[in-house]
């Protein structure tokens, strides 16, 4: 068995593993949908968002490993780290669930990863204001896709109103942590994560009065992800995800 | 999800140094927006065009294989319409 190992976390690589930590379970979540689509076309679709996603996070893992500056790589920060190592947003964790469940949850995050990485493309750090232009065009294509779908199931049928309102509904919860600000220290680097705020409650208006569906009230949003706090689920994903490069370090196909 | 619900389109890309649309193949999807989403997901993973045009299947009117012979058959005794009979001057150059 390969060990875990420690990171040496300033907030900059802080930041980076939230983000490619992001990106990677998201990724990951969607990847879960290869052999299981509704039809091909969707099947590619998924694995098409799914790549560009873990393409991001590994771009981010490099960007995390050059700061931390302990030699390590990628792999060791995606299969070496524990489950209360990672960073991610709950969001991108929660079960990719139905049809309805993944739809809804990649719009409501791409819609917010499009603003985030649109602000980031400003950032004083060249590299990765030049990553999150590139970023930003990506999540515009998620955007307009998983939106389509949002818009299809929800101003649909009976059943797929009801199931992506039930969508909406289980992961609305996991909302607000996106809009959690970053270390302070961190200005101008990374960009003013509440200021995205408005803007995206406006887009996500919108998505959702054409779709016909309605924002629940969230008594108690959860929040934890970025400080390693996860639901039950993000370890069953570690465990068939790292469970491979654990038994057999450096194994290669 | 059934042929209904989700309807066959054909699928046409522009290549990057190309001038016309080819037909590619095709994708089932609910609609034209979906469609255009379906083929660029589908065809254009490898950067294989800018521009992409998706049609219904069923409005294109195809010829009846069985009408191969008068459509098509007359037309190979006919080689006065193969241009091969022209000098070209060299200063046209290639055509």
């Amino acid at each position: 068995m390969s060990a875990t190992i420690p990171v040496a976390e300033t907030p900059l690589v802080r930041f980076l593993l939230g983000r490619a930590d992001d990106a990677l379970i998201l990724g990951h979540r969607l990847s879960e949908w290869t052999g299981h689509a509704p039809i091909l076309e969707e099947e590619l679709a998924l694995a098409n968002i799914g790549l560009d996603l873990i393409g991001q996070a590994r771009a981010l893992y490099a960007f995390a490993a050059e700061a931390e500056g302990a030699g390590h790589d990628e792999d060791d920060y995606a299969y070496l780290r524990d489950e209360g190592q990672f960073r991610n947003l709950l969001i991108a964790e929660r079960p990719r669930g139905d049809f309805a469940d993944t739809m809804v949850r990649q719009a409501l995050y791409a819609i917010y990863a499009e603003m985030f990485w649109q602000a980031a493309s400003q950032s004083t750090q060249r590299e990765l204001a030049g990553f999150a232009a590139k970023a930003a065009k990506e999540m515009a294509y998620h955007v307009r896709h998983a939106g389509t779908w949002v818009v299809r199931l929800g101003d649909g049928t009976a059943e797929s109103h009801a199931r992506a309102q039930a969508a909406l509904d289980r992961i609305a919860p996991y909302l607000d942590e996106m809009f959690d600000a970053e270390d302070p220290s961190l200005a101008g680097i990374v960009p003013d994560v509440p200021a995205l705020r408005p803007g995206w409650d406006g887009a996500v208006r919108a998505l959702l009065e054409e779709a016909k569906l309605s924002l629940p009230d969230v008594p108690f949003p959860q929040r934890g992800g970025r400080a390693g706090r996860h639901g039950e689920t993000l370890g069953h994903l570690l465990a068939t995800f790292q469970h491979l490069h654990r038994s057999h370090p450096g194994a290669t196909w | 999800m059934s042929e209904e619900r989700t309807p066959l389109w054909e699928v046409f890309i522009r290549a990057r140094q190309g001038l016309a649309h080819r037909h590619v193949g095709s994708v089932h999807a609910a609609d034209a927006t979906l469609a255009l989403q379906a083929a660029r997901d589908v065809y254009t993973r490898r950067g294989e065009g800018l521009s992409i045009w998706v049609v219904p299947s069923a409005a294109i009117t195809a010829s009846d294989p069985a009408d191969r012979d008068e459509l098509f058959e007359p037309t190979a005794s006919k080689i006065y319409r193969h241009p091969t009979f022209y000098d070209i001057p060299d200063d046209v150059g290639h055509m």
